[in-house]
C-alpha cells in the first residue's frame, strides 16, 4: 500500500517535468537472461554487455534524440521463469523488443510468446530449431549448432578419427546438440560408439568417461555450456582416456579452459573470432569491431571478453541500426532487421532474408586450440 | 567387462560416495543436537569453499582453508544466534522454513559477494591429469584427500562425542534437553556449538571436494541434497552410517552408468532413497531404538 501510494506521488512528480520538451520518454528495450544460475557464464556477460552498450548510446543521445530504457529480467536460466518474464516484458511493459534469452530451451519456450505478442525477440541462444522454422519476430545472432558439428566432423576426418563418444548436458542446448551430432555424423562417416547425458548440475563424471574408455572412442565430444564441460575434460584424462577431446563452440569462455588447468591443453572447438581477436590479421573485416568491443568490456569490467557477451552486442546493434533507419514502428523495424546485409558483428557478418533468421554462414566459426591457458587459433 | 574397468566404475563411485558423505555427515550434528535438518548445510559447504578460494590469493592453501573453516564457523554461529536460538521450542515445519530461508539469504548474499563465477581451489597434490595408477586403474589424489578427510571427520566426531566431556554433554543434551538442563548444562549454548561444529565440517568439505566439483554460489543446493539423501539414508545419527550411505549411493549411480544410460544416474539414488525408506524407514544403519527415541 505504501509502495504503491509512494509510486504514485513519483508519478505525479514525474509528471512536473515531463510537460516541458526538454524530457522525452524512453524506448524500452527488454532483456531476458540467465545473469545467475547455471548458465550464467551466457547470461551475466551479455547483461554486462548491454548495460555497457545502453549507457554508451544514450550518452550519445539516444535513438532519434530518445535515452534507451534496459530493462534486464534474470530468468537464472529457468525457462518458466524466462516465460512469465517475457509476458511482463510484453504485457505490462510493453517493450520495443526482447534480447536474449541466452539459453536455447528458455528461447524455444518464449518463441510463441513473442510471436503472438509481435515483439521483436533477438536470442543470444545457439540452436538451429529458433530460426529453423523461421518465426517473423524471432531472431538469433548466435551462430548455429549445426555449423559448429559440421566444423568439428570436418576436423574430425582430416584427422582421421572414425569412433567417437558424445557427451551432451540435459539442457536445451545439450538436446538440440545432440540432434545435430545425431543427423550429421553418418554424413561424415562418423560412428557414435557411445552418447551419454548427464544432468546440468553433475560434480563429476568420472563413470561416464569410463563407458567412452570402455566403448574404445577415438575422440570425445561434448556438448554443453555448464562448468561440467571442464569437469569432462579433468575426468576423461584422470582415468587415462588420452584421446583428443571436441568441445562445442558453448566453450568459449577462457573460464572453463582455466578451470580445467591443466587438463584442457589440446582441447579443440569452434568459437566466434571474438576470443582470438589479437590473433586476427589486419585486413580482417571483424578486427576493428571485435578488438573495440574487447578492449572496452575487459576495460570496464576487469574480466576476459567472451564470445557471449559479443552476442549481446551484435543483437543491441542490429537492433539499434534497424530502428534508426525505420523509426519506432515495430513492424517496419521488424522489415529493415530482416533487410539487413553486411552487418559486421562480433559473431561474425550478419546477411539476415525473409528465410534466414540467423544470417550467419559457416565462415562465422573458427576452430581454436587451448594452449597454455589460452584460446589459439588451430590453424589448417 | 575387464575387471580393470570394472575396479575403474567402482572408483567412479567412491568418488561419487565421498563427495555426498564428507557433505552428508554435517547434516548429522545438527540433527543430533536438536533434532532439526539444517537445509542451509549446503550453503556452509559453499561458503568454506569460496572463502578458501578467496584466501587462497594470499595465503598458502593450508591457511586458507584453516581460515575459511574458521570464518564458517563464525556464520554457523551467527545463523544460531541470530535465527534459532531466541525459537525456544520452534515446531519442525518451522525450522525448515528457518534453515530454508538461511540458505536462500546465504546464497544471494555469495551472490552478491562472489559474482556467478565458477572457482576451485587447486588440486591439493599434483594438477588436474594427475592420478596414482593402482592395478590398472586410475585415481585422482584429490579423491584419495577426499576420502581421508571424510575418515578423519568420522574419526574426530567418534572421539570428541564419546571421549571428551563436552562431546558427552553435547549427547546428553541431543538425548533429553529438559534433562540436560537441569544439570546445569547450557543446551542453548551445546545447539550454538552444533551449528558451529556443522558448519566447520561443512566448509572443511566443501574445500577438499572443490578441486574435483568447482564451487560456485549456487552449488550448494546440489550438494546438499545428495548430501542429505544420504544422511537419510543412513539412518540420521551416525557419521560412519552416513559415510557407509554415501558409498553405496555412490557406487549405485556409477553401476547403473555402466548398464543403463547416464541420464538416469540420479533418479538410481533417488530410488535406492525411496526404497529404503519404505522397507527400512530408520535408514540403512539405524537401530529401531532410534527410530523409536525420535518417535517420543
Amino acid at each position: 500500500m505504501r509502495a504503491t501510494r509512494f509510486l504514485a506521488l513519483a508519478a505525479a512528480l514525474g509528471a512536473a517535468p515531463a510537460a516541458s520538451p526538454a524530457a522525452p520518454e524512453p524506448v524500452k528495450i527488454g532483456a531476458l537472461l540467465a545473469v545467475t544460475g547455471p548458465a550464467s557464464f551466457l547470461g551475466a556477460p551479455e547483461a554486462r554487455t548491454l548495460e555497457m552498450v545502453v549507457q554508451d548510446l544514450n550518452a550519445k543521445g539516444g535513438i532519434g534524440g530518445r535515452p534507451v530504457a534496459l530493462l534486464v529480467k534474470d530468468t537464472g536460466g529457468n525457462p518458466e521463469k524466462a516465460v512469465s518474464f517475457a509476458r511482463q516484458l510484453i504485457d505490462e511493459e510493453q517493450v520495443f523488443a526482447i534480447i536474449g534469452p541466452a539459453t536455447t530451451g528458455e528461447t524455444m519456450a518464449v518463441k510463441a510468446i513473442a510471436e503472438e505478442g509481435k515483439t521483436l525477440l533477438l536470442s543470444c541462444a545457439a540452436a538451429e530449431v529458433i530460426v529453423n522454422p523461421v518465426a517473423p519476430h524471432v531472431f538469433k545472432v548466435a551462430p548455429k549448432d549445426s555449423a559448429a558439428a559440421e566444423m568439428i566432423f570436418a576436423r574430425m576426418e582430416k584427422m582421421g578419427v572414425r569412433r567417437i563418444g558424445l557427451l551432451s548436458s540435459n539442457t536445451g542446448f545439450g538436446k538440440a546438440g545432440k540432434e545435430q551430432v545425431e543427423k550429421l555424423a553418418p554424413a561424415h562417416g562418423i560412428e557414435l560408439a557411445a552418447s551419454e547425458v548427464y544432468d546440468k548440475t553433475a560434480t563429476d563424471l568420472t563413470a561416464e568417461v569410463t563407458k567412452l574408455k570402455a566403448a574404445k572412442v577415438q575422440a570425445i565430444l561434448n556438448w554443453s555450456i555448464e562448468p561440467a564441460q571442464a569437469i569432462v575434460i579433468k575426468n576423461a584424462r584422470q582415468i587415462g582416456l588420452e584421446v583428443p577431446i571436441f568441445q562445442s563452440h558453448g566453450f568459449a569462455n577462457v573460464q572453463y579452459a582455466r578451470a580445467a588447468g591443466a587438463a584442457a591443453e589440446g582441447v579443440m572447438f569452434p568459437a566466434s573470432r571474438i576470443v582470438v581477436a589479437e590473433a586476427l590479421p589486419p585486413g580482417h573485416p571483424q578486427r576493428p569491431v571485435v578488438t573495440a568491443y574487447k578492449k572496452a568490456y575487459e576495460e570496464r569490467f576487469k574480466e576476459d571478453v567472451s564470445t557471449f557477451g559479443g552476442h549481446a552486442w551484435d543483437a543491441f546493434h542490429l537492433l539499434v541500426r534497424a530502428m534508426e533507419t525505420a523509426g519506432l514502428d515495430r513492424e517496419k523495424v521488424r522489415a529493415a532487421l530482416e533487410s539487413t546485409r553486411g552487418f559486421v558483428g562480433t559473431a561474425g557478418t550478419f546477411n539476415f532474408s525473409a528465410q534466414d533468421h540467423n544470417g550467419l554462414g559457416p565462415d562465422a566459426f573458427e576452430m581454436l586450440v587451448v594452449r597454455g591457458g589460452k584460446f589459439a587459433v588451430l590453424g589448417p | 567387462m575387464s575387471v580393470a574397468l570394472a575396479l575403474q566404475y567402482l572408483v567412479a563411485g567412491l568418488t561419487y560416495g565421498t563427495i555426498y558423505a564428507v557433505v552428508g555427515v554435517g547434516f548429522n550434528i545438527i540433527y543430533n543436537a536438536t533434532g532439526i535438518i539444517n537445509f542451509a548445510q549446503g550453503e556452509f559447504v559453499m561458503v568454506g569453499g569460496m572463502t578458501a578460494v578467496t584466501l587462497h590469493a594470499f595465503l598458502p592453501l593450508p591457511a586458507a582453508i584453516a581460515g575459511a573453516v574458521l570464518v564458517t564457523m563464525a556464520l554457523g554461529a551467527l545463523v544460531e544466534v541470530t535465527f534459532i536460538r531466541w525459537l525456544g521450542r520452534p515446531s519442525v515445519l518451522r525450522m525448515i522454513v528457518i534453515t530454508i530461508g538461511v540458505s536462500i539469504l546465504i546464497r544471494e548474499v555469495a551472490l552478491h559477494v562472489w559474482g556467478e563465477q565458477v572457482r576451485a581451489l587447486p588440486y591439493f597434490t599434483g594438477d588436474e591429469v594427475t592420478a596414482l595408477e593402482l592395478g590398472g586403474v586410475r585415481v585422482s589424489p584429490q579423491v584419495l584427500w577426499s576420502l581421508g578427510t571424510c575418515l578423519a571427520i568420522v574419526a574426530a566426531l567418534w572421539f570428541f562425542f564419546r571421549r571428551t566431556t563436552l562431546g558427552r554433554e553435547m549427547r546428553a543434551c541431543a538425548a533429553n534437553r529438559d534433562a540436560a538442563a537441569l544439570c546445569g548444562l547450557s543446551t542453548r549454548n551445546l545447539v550454538t556449538l552444533s551449528f558451529v561444529l556443522s558448519a566447520g565440517i561443512g566448509a572443511l568439505a566443501g574445500c577438499v571436494v572443490s578441486p574435483i566439483t568447482y564451487t560456485s554460489y549456487s552449488i550448494g543446493a546440489g550438494l546438499a541434497l545428495k548430501g542429505f539423501t544420504v544422511a537419510v539414508l543412513g539412518g540420521l545419527g551416525g557419521s560412519g552410517a552416513a559415510v557407509a550411505a554415501g558409498f553405496v549411493v555412490g557406487i549405485l549411480e556409477s553401476a547403473s552408468v555402466a548398464v543403463l544410460p547416464a541420464a538416469y544416474k540420479d533418479a538410481v539414488a533417488v530410488a535406492v532413497l525411496l526404497a529404503i525408506l519404505f522397507l527400512r524407514p530408520s535408514g540403512l544403519f539405524g537401530s529401531r531404538e532410534a527410530e523409536r527415541l525420535r518417535a517420543s
